[in-house]
């Protein structure tokens, strides 16, 4: 049982890293930004995957840290995408 | 019992990863970012639930499952936000 969760999460890698062609071929910023989330959550799974087959304590924490980080990614880079113009900018925020 | 247990874990990650290997085709093979968005977000939210369902009766005690659904929360979360956020600086024209 502990093989087919570690085979999982390999699959999944596997997947996401197919996945990540889009980097290479969307045409737009937003096209890779939807490549690098989809990668945080297929990491994720792969974290909590591999928790439960190995039983290392802590992993499953590391999933959760990932979960949060992968969403400041993408907020930070929305964010940075619209600091030239839009609210960003009449927002009064610093440059 | 185990093996019904074992049975349903094989089943729900299965699923999982069939949700992630659509969702990553989605991602790659849709023709416009919004369609994109709309594939990557049942990746996300599906792929990841279903390997999560899998996992919950693998849990030892139930604050781990907990900590499992805690995981799975805060990723719906983000990526409705996020998936929001995409399709406003898409609609914004902020490629």
């Amino acid at each position: 049982m502990d093989e087919f969760l570690l085979s999982a999460a390999g699959v999944i890698i596997a997947t996401v890293a197919v996945g990540l062609v889009r980097i290479l071929r969307g045409p737009d910023d937003v096209d890779r930004l939807m490549a690098v989330q989809l990668l945080g959550t297929g990491g994720i799974a792969a974290l909590l995957l591999t928790a439960y087959a190995t039983r290392v304590p802590g992993v499953d924490d590391v999933a959760l840290g990932l979960a949060l980080l992968a969403a400041f990614a993408t907020m930070a880079f929305l964010n940075h995408l619209d600091a030239g113009q839009g609210d960003a900018s009449q927002g009064g925020s610093e440059p | 019992m185990s093996a019904l247990i074992d049975l349903f874990s094989v089943a729900a990650i299965g699923a999982g990863l069939f949700f992630f290997f659509a969702g990553t085709v989605g991602l790659l093979r849709f023709p416009d970012s919004l369609t994109r968005l709309h594939a990557l977000s049942k990746a996300d939210n599906l792929g990841l639930g279903l390997v999560v369902l899998g996992l919950i009766p693998r849990a030892e005690n139930p604050l781990a499952a907990l900590k499992l659904l805690v995981v799975w929360a805060l990723v719906l979360l983000s990526g409705a936000s996020t998936a929001q956020l995409i399709g406003r600086a898409l609609r914004r024209g902020r490629k």
